[in-house]
């Protein structure tokens, strides 16, 4: 995880706000680097975690997570982690082969109009089952992590039918069990036409309903190759502040780690 | 390699890793990306690797036969250990010319030095052709197939389907041991979305199957990871009308790379690019394993074809000499290069 980043958020590992729905969303820049922060944060937090891969690898979330100090291979064979492999997964459904029958999870795979029913049903079974863990305490509050929900409109899936499988996950994750969720959603193109069905409008649905959004663009004045690019955060807040703050910091990957800081203050400018 | 495409690996910091997707986008006459195809599979034969082919166009027989003819002879090298690299701080800065000659090779089979270089102007012989293991896929060929309710219409289907019994027959995924040493299979799929491929992606705004390019992307990407192999596939973008459909394929590659040719546009007799034949634009590297990709000090690249080699460096501007090509040249410039700052057309010195 990334101290820096805690410090702007305001949250560590031992004092979170529970019940969060966080966004995490990128325009023609990649935020990956985000969830591999919540991943290490909650498991070092203690959480049962569930984890929607549907884009890469677990030996990659694994080396990454390897460098950020937590083992991945570890939690999961503790029941810490549940860990769903899309990619490797899905030729199956995609070929429609009988070994992968099975995998109901998956159906949205076989026939991408009928919703995401399946693949609610197993993060509801992941984050309800309550493992002990070594000590005989039960983990802390579940966790839902989605690494990225737009692959999903690639393989056909409407936008509608993901904006009910995210509802229903927060009403289960976040309402009902007082855990957390962190989705990652890459939008398309500014101007690119937003009247079917696309990214961009998959996002908009997605921060109305979060509490926290946290989106990753490239330097508005171009590429740089010691600034990788800027985070907006902005909080929704709930209570007797009359407005949403927004605040946007400059951000270099490296590494182990990702550092951040406030526009114009980085250290190859100063 | 040849250096170009070794120049190519170099800039996304050291090469094509097994079990990733190359996306190339193509020039609007595909002169040079099926080039960088053939060169993709020609390393593959020098380096003993096994090739899949599939193409729509042309029979896969006919591009195979026409694979560059790697550089055998001895030419005396500088000795650098190193292909040339513009952007390594050890390689010369003003006589760099001198680092573009070929390097000494004895023995294919004893080359350990990663990549190799190729002479356009000839073709490879017939019996070091043959040595590879080449699978091929013809979709004209093909006996339409009723995939039933799949996702993924013909021909997508049974192109991925012949992919996966390759993989598993021949044991690239390790279900079967390999009786020799663990090898790679390269997996050229040239052309993908165009309507040759029965896809209409290329041809309306809002094609029917507007998923089945993306969705046999996933697909495929699933298997490189689970398997040794690398694929990379070229795709008419220009024909794409569909924004949206480009940003989606984009993403679900590793790397990928656009190439523009300056042939038949303004850009030909544009005095700022009479060095070189076309851009090449960087669009997406990997983060494989890691949390951050080598960052590369430029994204202007350019592209030349010499007659036995093609080169990829940064771009480089020509010294400003008259002030009238300078002011020409900048405002052109401006309207070129959109994915640089924009912000300085009006500056001038």
């Amino acid at each position: 995880m990334f101290p820096e980043l805690n410090n702007i958020l305001n949250s560590t590992p031992d004092s979170f706000k529970p019940s969060d729905f966080i966004l995490v969303s990128d325009r023609q820049a990649d935020a990956s680097f985000l969830i591999h922060h919540y991943l290490s944060f909650y498991l070092r937090a203690g959480c049962k975690v569930c984890f929607l891969g549907l884009v890469q690898s677990f030996s990659h979330y694994s080396a990454v997570g390897q460098r950020l100090g937590v083992s991945l291979a570890q939690a999961r064979e503790k029941g810490q982690l549940v860990f769903l492999e899309g990619l490797k997964d899905s030729i199956g459904a995609i070929l429609q082969e009988e070994s992968s029958q099975g995998t109901q999870h998956l159906s949205y795979l076989r026939s991408p109009g009928a919703g995401l029913k399946g693949l609610f049903r197993f993060v509801e079974t992941s984050v309800s089952q309550n493992g002990a863990r070594d000590d005989g305490e039960s983990w802390g509050p579940p966790v839902l992590l989605i690494d990225d929900l737009s692959v999903l409109l690639s393989l056909g899936v409407t936008v509608g039918a993901i904006l009910d499988f995210t509802l229903y996950c927060q009403a289960t994750v976040c309402t009902e069990l007082q855990g957390n969720m962190v989705i990652l959603v890459r939008c398309e193109e500014e101007d690119v036409d937003d009247d079917e069905e696309g990214a961009n409008l998959l996002q908009r649905g997605l921060v109305h309903q979060c509490n926290l959004a946290l989106h990753v663009e490239g330097l508005p004045t171009g590429y740089c190759r010691d600034i990788h690019g800027q985070m907006q955060v902005w909080w929704r807040q709930s209570g007797e502040t009359m407005y949403n703050p927004r605040k946007i910091f400059h951000f270099k990957v490296h590494d182990k780690g990702a550092s951040f800081f406030a526009r114009g203050t980085s250290s190859a400018v100063l | 390699m040849n250096e170009s495409l070794t120049g190519l690996e170099q800039h996304e910091s050291g090469g094509l890793a097994v079990g990733t997707l190359l996306l190339v986008e193509e020039d609007r006459y595909d002169s040079y990306s099926r080039m960088l195809l053939k060169y993709f599979l020609a390393e593959g034969v020098v380096c003993g690797h096994e090739l899949f082919l599939a193409s729509a166009r042309d029979h896969p027989d006919e591009i195979m036969q026409e694979l560059p003819s790697p550089i055998m002879d001895e030419v005396a090298s500088q000795g650098q250990p190193q292909p040339s690299d513009p952007e390594n701080p050890d390689t010369m800065k003003i006589a760099w010319r001198y680092q573009n000659q070929p390097r000494v090779q004895t023995a294919l089979a004893s080359s350990l030095r990663f990549g190799h270089y190729y002479d356009v102007s000839k073709t490879m012989e017939p019996e070091l052709r043959q040595t590879a293991k080449c699978h091929s896929f013809y979709q004209l060929q093909e006996t339409p197939v009723i995939t039933g309710s799949s996702p993924l219409p013909s021909p997508y289907h049974p192109l991925l389907k012949s992919i996966q019994t390759v993989i598993r027959k021949e044991g690239f995924d390790g279900s079967t041991p390999q009786s020799k040493t663990r090898n790679v299979l390269r997996l050229g799929l040239h052309s993908l979305g165009s309507a040759l491929w029965g896809d209409d992606v290329c041809c309306k705004d809002n094609p029917a199957h507007c998923h089945a390019l993306s969705t046999f992307l996933y697909a495929l990407r699933g298997l490189l990871r689970t398997s040794l192999s690398v694929a990379m596939v070229t795709v008419p973008s220009h024909l794409i009308q569909n924004r949206a459909v480009m940003g989606r394929i984009i993403r679900l590659s590793d790397t990928a790379i656009a190439l523009e040719s300056f042939r038949g546009s303004e850009m030909e007799t544009n005095p700022l690019y009479k060095d070189y034949h076309g851009l090449l634009h960087v669009r997406q590297l990997p983060h494989l394993n890691c949390l951050s990709c080598e960052v590369p000090d430029t994204k202007d690249l350019a592209f030349k074809l010499k007659r036995k080699q093609f080169t990829i460096e940064r771009l480089h501007l020509p010294p400003d000499l008259s002030e009238t090509v300078s002011r020409v040249s900048k405002t052109e410039l401006a309207a070129g290069c959109g994915t640089t700052a924009t912000g300085n057309k009006h500056l001038d010195f």
